[in-house]
């Protein structure tokens, strides 16, 4: 498989995870059953993980609370980041884990219904976790832009923008 | 108190692209595809420039010529498409290509002399040798001969007894190239006919497939050729009005001295922006330009499977397919039925007629809900 064509159709679907596999092969010049068959293919080896929606909650009454968690952890010759890993990303509230460099070990992004809900499940699921030292949590208070789509009201120019 | 217009200004028409925007203006949910702009901002290095020049208070004249460290970058820029200019003599920054092409005809055309437009051609041209005073002889170029500017097509118009010949490719409305084979056949009738010409390329960045070629690189052209460019289409700054024209000193310091008591100078914020363009947008114009060929690719392949008839376009951001009957009919009724705006090909002058130009400069979520709609109106057509 070509490797350019696998990532322009991964560009394609960043871009519009709806794009049908005719879209994409109109825009790339390959055939639709081409187009079906990189798509397949970067699903099974795992490259494509999902499709999903890009939600300016704050524009529901009753939508959910996002928080981002810093989180430090300390590590034994029994335990690893991978051992914490896998025990934390399994609640349906972590949105995102990430083990990132600098002041902290992991970055979660957390999504509850409630602030009380988020605060909930910080400090009854994962400051008792062990190996967790510390917890530092942001609310997320307002979005102005999130996988790479601005929100707003849309009144102003909608071109698209061309930045570094 | 009555009011005396100029005859040249009385028989100027309003342009056949603006009445179908007043239409659709009126209109609540219409896709326009109608617009030759580019649905991008300019780069921001070029915006922040801009605004860099403004804290600076930047704000006087510049040079008549331009900024010369821009014409120089222009220069430097130019000999990519094979090009060699002075940048204190031989290149004007004007506002915009359209002032370029204005300084050009005034410098270049007497009252009488005649002016071949290839056409479907750019709507300003045309004007642009009235005002001048001189006399338009359309040249048509032909959907079959994907329209290319040919020497048959030259000779048939009786393009011989022109002065001055333009033409503009990649084109806008058709999105036709010329590569250098089909330029050598132009430039041998220029030649031989001793045409001026005129090549406004100013979508030279916007070309898919190859390289871009100028007819002023051909055999015994520099001397009799004014090579247009600018940066509102590759750059995606239309409304920064900059161009500039690179031609023969002699004929570059007519349209300096036109300039100069007209416009004075391009407008110096503007000026700022094109030079961090030049010096540091490749990537984004790059990245443009892929985008503009997937949508390209996109709305070819679905007019084709409507079945209309439609050449692979491969330069500037348009499509010209041809369409059922009267294309001034056509997209008037898919206006008001669809609610997609198309221009018919006629305004584009002979040659555009049962056709109508589609801009692809629109974001393909949009783009899919035209050629849906389209294609809805084509079977009850």
């Amino acid at each position: 498989m070509d490797d350019d064509d696998r990532r322009r159709v991964l560009d394609l679907l960043c871009e519009d995870a709806r794009y049908t596999p005719e879209d994409v092969a109109r825009q790339l010049d390959l055939t639709p059953e081409e187009a079906e068959a990189h798509i397949e293919a970067l699903e099974d080896e795992g490259v494509l993980r999902g499709y999903t929606a890009v939600v300016d909650w704050a524009a529901l009454d009753d939508g959910i609370v996002e928080a981002k968690v810093e989180l430090n952890v300390e590590l034994d010759r029994e335990t690893g980041y991978e051992d914490i890993s896998r025990r934390i990303a399994k609640f349906p509230e972590v949105a995102a884990f990430q083990l990132v460099s600098g002041d902290y070990d992991f970055a979660l992004e957390v999504r509850a219904d409630s602030m009380n809900a988020v605060s909930r499940f910080v400090s009854e699921e994962i400051a008792p976790i062990p190996e967790v030292t510390q917890t530092v949590t942001h609310y997320v208070m307002e979005t102005y832009k999130a996988e790479g789509i601005e929100f707003g009201d849309g009144e102003e120019d909608d071109r698209l923008s061309y930045s570094p | 108190m009555s009011h005396h217009l100029s005859e040249r200004a009385e028989r100027t028409p309003p342009s056949g692209i603006r009445r179908f925007f007043e239409i659709a203006e009126e209109m609540e949910d219409v896709v326009s595809l109608g617009v030759g702009e580019p649905d991008f901002s300019a780069p921001w290095p070029a915006r922040k420039a801009a605004i860099e020049a403004l804290e600076r208070g930047q704000t006087s004249y510049t040079s008549n010529r331009g900024r010369r460290d821009l014409r120089e970058a222009i220069s430097t820029h130019a000999t990519r498409y094979g090009h060699d200019y002075d940048a204190e003599e031989e290149i004007l920054v004007t506002t915009g290509v359209s002032e370029a092409m204005d300084l050009a005809m005034r410098a270049l055309v007497d009252p009488g002399d005649v002016v071949a437009v290839a056409e479907p051609a750019y709507i300003s041209y045309g004007p642009d040798a009235s005002f001048s005073g001189g006399e338009v002889l359309p040249v048509p170029t032909e959907a079959s001969e994907e329209f290319r500017l040919t020497y048959d097509a030259l000779e048939r118009a009786g393009a011989e007894r022109a002065d001055v010949l333009v033409f503009c490719y990649p084109n806008n409305p058709t999105g036709a190239t010329m590569d250098a084979t089909h330029l050598a056949e132009v430039a041998e009738f220029a030649r031989e006919h001793d045409l001026f010409v005129l090549a406004d390329e100013v979508y030279a960045a916007l070309t898919y497939e190859g390289e871009h070629d100028s007819i002023a690189t051909q055999r015994g052209m520099r001397e009799r050729t004014v090579v247009f460019n600018g940066f509102s289409k590759a750059y995606a700054m239309t409304g920064l009005r900059l161009g500039y024209a690179m031609g023969p000193p002699e004929v570059v310091d007519a349209m300096n001295r036109i300039h100069q008591y007209t416009m004075l100078s391009a407008p110096t914020t503007a000026q700022a922006a094109a030079l961090e363009a030049l010096e540091s947008c490749d990537d984004a114009v790059a990245d443009m330009r892929e985008q503009y060929d997937r949508r390209r690719r996109f709305v070819l392949s679905r007019f084709r499977e409507m079945g209309l008839d439609c050449f692979e376009a491969q330069g500037a951001f348009y499509v010209f397919p041809s369409v059922p009957g009267d294309d001034e009919a056509f997209a008037e009724e898919l206006l008001r039925e669809a609610e997609v705006a198309v221009v018919p090909g006629r305004v584009f002058g002979d040659g555009g007629e049962g056709h109508v130009r589609v801009s692809y400069a629109r974001s393909l979520p949009e783009l899919r809900e035209a050629m849906d709609r389209i294609e809805a109106f084509l079977a009850d057509y």
